[in-house]
Parts: structure tokens; sequence; C-alpha cells
């Protein structure tokens, strides 16, 4: 069943389900129901890191040097150990900044400098297409493998096949079609691919089934269990010889060498960037991929060494190609569908790598290399076109199919002379030139966009000079001569000896001088200068980016002119000003315009948006007035609309507390008044109780001594009588004066509302008391009366009024020398009446007490009886009355010098009249 | 955050255990002959180290209650 044709349709059938899966998952995606929103489908896209050169290579590897396929998986391990410091920065980084490769990290981190991101492009292009030729010839050489069942005939050297005989050709362009088909279908702003991950979490379970279902069948099909394997390969002394692995020193340093290499690699390919950063849907998934993808790249390794030994074991030495065996093993042993699945778990392995690694590097060359400069090329005249989308998706393919020709060349020139495990660390050296610049651009704010250009350039030019140019002409692409006797002749600069070192493999003689130049070249031309402003604005956003999201500490400026605007679109334009101009002031400025376009002033409008809408927004809006970040105007629309749903809801909600708490306290004081009133009631009552029970008191007792004893005498029973009318009459007045009172309070008072001349009801009172004035012979003066003194009022009641005040003047002043003046007078809008008498006078303190019921000021009480002199009723009743006609009664007095009682009426009628 | 921090320091912690277990001189003490449950010493270390620190990490981001 293993036919060519069975293969090739087996094959176009899996990519066919791959499409079908990313078709499906970017129809969800836009409807909003993304597939890929799952922590474990991120953990598995993550497993795009292992390629055929896992799948075939380490078994390769492994049967070359024992576990020395290990270090390439524990970078990584280690790596996602540092994923609270690396990784989360990087993603919060790249989020906030929208990056969307490793090329637009950079070029940002630096200034956003355009030449920058075009050398990261370059670097990656150069430095992956060793990679991608890896693929190819992994999947080129599985299918000659395969269909060439039941031999099993070692594939022709690629550069001995003619051309359009090679099926390594038609793998790059069948594959070329594929990437295009997948990546290129539409323009995505942010660069991500929900269809593409989709698949590649696919391609990760599939490659991983495949490889497990291998090691099983080599394992418990082949042996008797692992130790079975290992027993059998001790026995053997050429395959012994591959479990221990180092055996000097140097062989240590490569192994931790490795380890540091892959630990950056996969972090910096720029499919691994790709998947791990731009591609991340919440950033919570990294959390559960700490381990999930350490626990896949375990698994995909728990079998390499079993079958590499197994391979060893059973092929005898050197016919059978160590980076076949996975493929081999299965055939020689006549597992058809096994070699099967194992040939698609191959092309899983490749077409995931191609796939993104192309995406993403045509992403680059877009955005970073052609754009930029089709964009100087004024005669072109880009700039004004509205739509680029179309020309974008073009250069895009054009690029993906270019990469991939790269490839395929690479793998002509040079694809023999290595096994697939040194073709990709060539790559892996490559990539490791951007970890001084991109680590050192999340940890230092000293870098400057010209040490990143020197670091990149130094460590390139050293890694192209040390380790790819070598791979040429090891394939004798290029004259040898120059890797024995070094460049001229000059025997210091042997490519793969620099410098006279030797002792080390090329890989760590590579990455030694490479990344030294880098560094030094880094750190030692970034400080030739302090950073620009760009550069420092940048590093701060960076640097500071992932635990300050809400404490960025602009490194930039921005004026008021911008500020305050947009504070206002948040804010309201009144709580706006009224902040700024509180800013202002505490800095000693008299106003707004004042204030100076520095970061004081940008961190503060920050910390002032972020109170209204959450510090992740703000520090976005501002960013897009600080940086002149390009915010998308459907974000912001968002943020608007939210926010101002949220300023609606929080007026509403204030609105209704301020109305609760006047209502609280409205109830609080109708409370307060209540049990005021409460109170009063029962002072009143116990007063008037008391009030009415002395005359009671005294009529009865006076009753009682006329009843006891009947032989009183008549002049004894006279006074006696007298006394018992007198205090009938008073009571009887207070409790006429008590009835009053209440229906004054009650509103229940009958009034008789007409035009009354004042004069003439003065007039009237006095001469109703005139006979007591003349019984105390004090004199009553009447002054100043004018005429036409007219108010609309109750006649009655203020003859009541008159009546009360004289009687009272004429209570306290004393007899003979008693004097009580009248006076009366009008302005235009009222008039007003005096009573003055020259009795002892009120203290200040019982101005007011005299009006209450029942009080009377003190001094009040007859010396002789005790008794008090009055009701205590009849001020309080004549206020009532002049204060119903919107009049006002009031005391003037000094003790000793008389008191003054005046009331004013309006001449126009009030409400009441 | 301050517990976002924790974590994250835990695993920093790991990886400078990973670096430790991973690299010479640890190696060295496993790289011999014998055999540990019939496998090489040296790779019975590193798988089962490996196993061992990936555990770890998931026990220091999964755990909830602290």
């Amino acid at each position: 069943m293993l036919q060519g044709w069975v293969i090739v349709l087996a094959s176009f059938l899996y990519l066919g389900i791959l499409f079908a899966i990313a078709w499906y998952a970017d129809r969800r995606a836009d409807t909003g129901r993304s597939l890929i929103a799952n922590p474990v489908v991120y953990a598995l896209s993550l497993g795009v890191y292992c390629t055929t050169w896992t799948f075939y290579g380490s078994v390769g590897r492994a049967a070359a040097s024992g576990i020395g396929f290990l270090p390439i998986y524990l970078g990584p391990t280690l790596l996602f150990a540092l994923a609270g410091f690396i990784l989360y920065k990087m993603l919060r980084v790249a989020k906030v900044n929208r990056i969307t490769s490793i090329a637009d990290f950079v070029a940002s981190r630096y200034g956003k400098s355009q030449l920058l991101g075009g050398l990261v492009t370059v670097i990656a292009v150069v430095g992956v297409i060793p990679y991608i030729a890896l693929q190819l010839k992994a999947v080129s050489n599985s299918f000659e493998i395969i269909t060439s069942y039941p031999q099993i005939v070692m594939p022709a050297s690629a550069g001995a096949v003619p051309l359009f005989q090679d099926s390594a050709l038609y793998v790059a362009m069948i594959l070329a079609a594929f990437t295009i088909l997948f990546g290129t279908r539409h323009l995505d702003a942010t660069e991500r691919h929900e269809g593409m991950v989709a698949a590649i979490a696919v391609e990760s379970l599939v490659k991983l089934g495949a490889f497990i279902a291998v090691g099983a069948f080599v394992v418990w099909g082949m042996h008797d269990g692992v130790a079975d394997v290992f027993d059998r390969a001790k026995a053997v002394p050429e395959v012994a010889r591959r479990l221990a692995t180092a055996d000097s020193p140097a062989a240590y340093g490569t192994w931790g060498t490795l380890i540091f290499l892959s630990l950056f690699a996969s972090l910096l390919l720029p499919r691994q960037f790709q998947i791990a950063v731009v591609e991340n849907v919440d950033e919570s998934h990294l959390r559960r991929a700490v381990w999930m993808f350490p626990l896949y790249l375990f698994l995909i390794n728990l079998f390499v060494l079993p079958v590499a030994l197994a391979g060893l074991l059973h092929f005898p030495t050197g016919t059978v190609d160590a980076d076949t065996f996975v493929l081999t093993l299965p055939m020689a042993l006549h597992k058809e569908t096994l070699a099967l699945f194992v040939f698609i778990g191959g092309l899983s392995a490749a077409t995931g790598m191609v796939i993104v690694e192309t995406i993403a590097l045509s992403t680059m060359v877009c955005n970073d290399l052609v754009m930029p400069l089709l964009l100087r090329m004024p005669w072109l005249g880009l700039a004004a076109k509205a739509d680029l989308s179309g020309l974008l998706l073009e250069i895009r393919r054009w690029a993906i199919a270019i990469i991939l020709g790269l490839g395929y060349l690479y793998f002509r020139v040079a694809g023999e002379a290595y096994a697939l495990v040194s073709i990709g660390l060539i790559s892996f050296a490559a990539v490791a030139q951007f970890a001084p610049v991109v680590i050192g651009g999340l940890f230092w704010k000293g870098g400057t966009r010209d040490g990143a250009l020197a670091g990149l350039a130094a460590g390139f030019v050293l890694w192209a000079y040390t380790l790819l140019l070598p791979s040429f002409a090891k394939s004798g692409w290029l004259p040898d001569g120059f890797i024995a006797h070094g460049l001229f002749g000059i025997e210091l600069l042997r490519p793969q000896h620099l410098f006279g070192l030797t002792g080390l493999d090329e890989i760590t003689h590579c990455l030694v001088w490479s990344l030294l130049a880098n560094l030094g070249a880094y750190i030692g031309v970034s400080l030739q200068r302090v950073p620009n402003v760009r550069e420092a604005r940048q590093a701060t956003l960076f640097v500071g980016g992932a635990e300050a999201a809400g404490h960025p500490g602009w490194s930039a400026s921005a004026g008021v002119a911008d500020l305050l605007p947009l504070a206002s679109r948040f804010l309201g334009r009144e709580r706006a000003e009224d902040a700024f101009m509180r800013h202002a002031r505490q800095r000693g400025l008299h106003s707004i315009q004042e204030l100076p376009a520095d970061t004081r002033l940008v961190n503060f409008a920050e910390t002032l948006l972020a109170g209204a809408i959450g510090s992740a927004s703000a520090r976005a809006m501002v960013a897009s007035v600080v940086t002149e970040e390009p915010l998308g105007i459907d974000e912001v629309m968002n943020i608007l609309d939210e926010a101002s749903q949220v300023r609606a809801y929080t007026r509403e909600l204030e609105q209704k507390s301020l109305e609760l708490t006047r209502a609280t306290a409205e109830l609080r004081d109708a409370n307060a008044r209540l049990r005021e009133l409460d109170r009063m009631k029962d002072d009143f009552i116990s007063t008037v109780t008391h009030e009415l029970r002395t005359p009671l008191t005294s009529i009865r007792a006076f009753s009682e001594m006329l009843q006891e004893d009947p032989k009183t005498d008549l002049a004894q029973r006279t006074r006696f009588l007298g006394i018992i009318v007198s205090e009938t009459v008073r009571l009887s007045r207070l409790i006429n004066q008590i009835l009053d009172l209440a229906k004054l309070e009650s509103g229940r008072a009958e009034w008789t509302v007409a035009a009354v001349d004042v004069g003439e009801v003065i007039r009237e009172a006095a001469d109703s008391l005139t006979v007591l004035f003349a019984e105390k012979r004090v004199s009553l003066e009447l002054e100043g009366m004018e005429t036409g003194l007219t108010v609309v009022a109750d006649r009655d009641r203020l003859m009541q009024v008159m009546v009360n005040l004289l009687s009272n003047a004429l209570k306290f002043v004393p007899a003979d020398s008693g004097r009580v003046r009248v006076g009366a007078g009008g302005t235009e809008n009222e008039v007003r009446v005096s009573v003055t008498d020259n009795g002892p006078g009120i203290h200040g303190a019982d101005h007011e007490v005299i009006f209450d019921k029942f009080r009377q000021g003190s001094g009040t009480t007859d010396v002789l009886t005790d008794k008090p002199q009055g009701t205590g009723l009849g001020l309080p009743i004549s206020r009532q009355i002049i204060e119903y006609f919107n009049g006002r009664l009031w005391v003037e007095s000094t003790p000793g010098a008389g008191a003054c009682f005046m009331f004013t009426l309006p001449r126009q009628a009030g409400d009441n009249a | 955050m301050i517990r976002t921090r924790l974590i994250a320091q835990r695993l920093a912690f790991l990886f400078l255990l990973g670096c430790f277990f991973f690299n010479y001189p640890v190696l060295s003490v496993f790289n011999r002959g014998g055999d540990f449950f019939g496998l090489p010493p040296l790779y019975a270390w590193l798988m089962g180290s490996w196993l061992a620190l990936i555990a770890l990490m998931a026990w220091v981001v999964e755990r909830r209650n602290d």
C-alpha cells in the first residue's frame, strides 16, 4: 500500500484536512467563538518548536552522540521556568505596543527604527533559510524512502539529481502554495491567524502521536520493554558507546551551550515569537503552557534514545542514515500503516514549521523591509493610496515563494554535507544574535538604536563567517581553502578557529565569537551617548511595561492642548478643567495654559484618566496622544462607548445617592421636629395643668374655708368671695386664651379680613383701658398718630394685640409714676406701632423667651404674692396674630430702662389676608 | 500582582534548579556505567529530573490555595 500515488494522495488528503480545520477556525473566530481561546491549544501550538529536526533528526543525533539530542529540549523547559520574567513581560509589551513580529519588536524598542527592523528581517531570513532547507530535505528524503518500499534505499545525493526530478523541489512548491493559501487569504491588522494556530495545534498532536506510536512499536513490538533495548545495546560495544555522553570538559561545554542556545531559539525564532507572543489570545494561557509545553517536549523525546539504539542494532552500520530510523524501522518490519502514519507525522512536523515560519518571515519582509523601501520611492505614489491591502498581500505571497525558493537553493547547495540537527543549529545560532537586543531591551533602558544596529551587525557578520560560509565551503560550493588556511591565507582568520581559538565545536565556537562581538558592540556603542527622547520613551514602555501598567512613567511629553481635550472626553469639560487647574495651582501656576508640556503633566493626566476608565485604557488613551501611536478608530470608539456608559451610570448613581441623602436629611429633620413637638406638647400640657391648678387650688381653698367656718365675719367673707371671683375670672381667661391659642396654632381660627385703620384701633384699645390706667394712676400717651395708617387685617384680632400689649405695659410699670407711650408711624410698605413703658425692663436673654407659651420674663412674679402676673399666653398669641398677617412683633429693652414692644404690619395684604 | 510576582519568583527558582540539574558537574556524577532499573544512569537522571522539574512547575503555577 505504499505506492507513490497512495503517499501523494494521503499527503494531500492530510493537507486538505488541515486546511478545513483552519478554515473552520477562521470562521469561528469571525463569529466571535474562537476555537483557540484555550490554554491547551496555546500549549499545543507552541509544539511548532518540534520540526522534522525533532521528528527525524533527534534519533539521528542520538545515534551519533547518545543523549546529545536532549539539550535542545531542556533549554525551552528552562525558558518557560523564566516565563514570569521574560515571556510574560514580552507578552505585555507586545500587546501594549501592538507588536506583530520580532523585527517589529526590536525596531519598536529602539525608537521605531526602520533600519533596525530591516536588519532584523535580513538576519532572520538568512538565518532561518538553512532551517527551512532542513524541512525540505527531511520531507523529500522520507518521500523517496517510503516510495521505494519494500526496499530500503537511501536517497541519492541532492546535487546529483536533475532539478526537475528532485522531489524536494516539488515539496517546496507544494509547501509554498499551501502556505500562501493558509496565511495570505486576507489581511489581518493584528497579524493574527486563528485558523493557522488551530491547524498547528492539530499538527502537534499528529506528530506526537506518530512518534509515540513508533516508539511504542520499537520498545514493545520489537523488544521486550525499554530495559531490554538498553540491555541489548550494552552487548554491542560500538552501540554502548552512545550511552554515555561526555568524556571531556568540552563536551559538557557543548552541552551547556546547546541548552543556552535552544533557550533563546525557542523564544527568538520568528515562528516561536509568532506563536508564543503574536498569536497569544490571552495572557493567562501562559500559565498552563508553563508546564504543558515542556511536558509535550518530554513526551516527544521519551522514545528517541530507544529508537536510535534499536536502529543501530537492527541495521548494519552505515547502510541506513540514522536520521531516517523513525521511518525505516517500521518499513523494515513491514508495518506499512505505521510507516504511513510516520510519514504523515513527519509531514506534520515540516508543514507546521514551514507555514508558521514563512508567514512570520513574510510579514517581516513585507512590513519591515519592502514597504518602508517602497514608501520611500515617491514616484510610486504609494503614500497617497488609500487601500494598500492588495499590494501587501501580493508582497507577502512573493516573499513566501522566495523564502521557500531560497530554502530549496540552500538544500541543493549545502544540504548534503550535514545531518539534520547540524543544519538546524546554524539557524539557532543566527537567531541567538537577537538575544542581546531583545533581552537587553526588556531589562536595560540604556540601549540605543546605534548600539542595537552595531551589535546585530557584528553578531550577524561573525555568524555568517564562522558558520554559514563554512557550510557552503564544506559542500564544495566555495573553495574550502579559506577554512583550512583562513581568509587571504591568514591563519588567525580561519573561520572555525578564529583568532586561534581551538578545542570547541563549531556551534560553540561561533556563539562565543558572535555573541561576544554582538554584546560588546551593543553595550559599547549604546554607551557612546544617552538615549534620545524616542529611545528613552520606548525604553520606558518596554522595560517598565509588565509591572507598571498603571504607572508607565512617561518619559515623553505632551501639552495641555492635547491632554485637556482628551481628559475632557472622559471626565467632562468642567471636571477636567477643575483637575487641571488644581494641578496647576499645586505647581504654583495661575492658569491651565501656563502648565509646561512635560512628563509630570502626562503622568498627571494619565492618573486622572485612570480613575475614570481604568489604568490600561488610560494608558492606551494617553499613549495615543503622547507617542503618536495610531490607535485603531474602533478601539477608541469602544473605549469611548464604555467610558461614557460608565459615566452615565455613575452620574445616575450619584444623583440617586444625592437624592437619598437629601431625603434622609429631611426625614431626620422631620423626625427631630416631631420629637420636639412631642416634647413641647408634653411641656405644654404639664404647664397648662399647672397653670389651671393654681387658680383652682386657691378657689377651692377659700371655698372650703367658707364652708367649714360659717361664722366667718362678713368682711372676711367678702374678701374671700372677692378672691374666689377674681380667680374664677383668671381661670376662664386662661381657658379662653388656651382655646384661642390652640385655634390659632391649628389654623382653625376664623379671620375677618378687611382694611383697618391702625390709629383708630389704638385709640379704641386705649379707651377701653382708660379706667384701669386711671386706677393705677399711670399716664397713657398716644404720640404721632398719623391718619391713614391702614393695613389689611382682622380688626378684632388687632385690637386683641393692642389691648394685650397695653395691659402688659400697665402690669409692669410702677403705680403713680408709671408712663406708657404708644407711637405709630408708617413707611411706604409697612406700618409700625410701638408701646413703650418705664417699667423694670427685660433682660436681653429673655427677649425671645417671653414670646414662648407660659414663659414670663424673670422678675415678673409679684414680689408679694409670688404669683405670676398674667397667664403667659398673651404675648405668644399676639405674635401668632401679627405673624399671621406677615408682620413682626419683638421687644427692645435694657433692664432698668423700661421696655418697648414693637410690631410692624405690611400695608399690602400677604398670602393669608 | 504580588501573588503573580511570587509565582514568577518560584518559577525562577526552578529555573536555577534546572540549570543545576542539567549541567556539569551534576551530570558528571551520573556519567558512568552500570544501570539504574535497567537504564543508563545519565539517561535515567536526565529524564527523571526533567519530569520532576515539569511537575514542580505545574505545581507552582496551578496550585490555588495559598
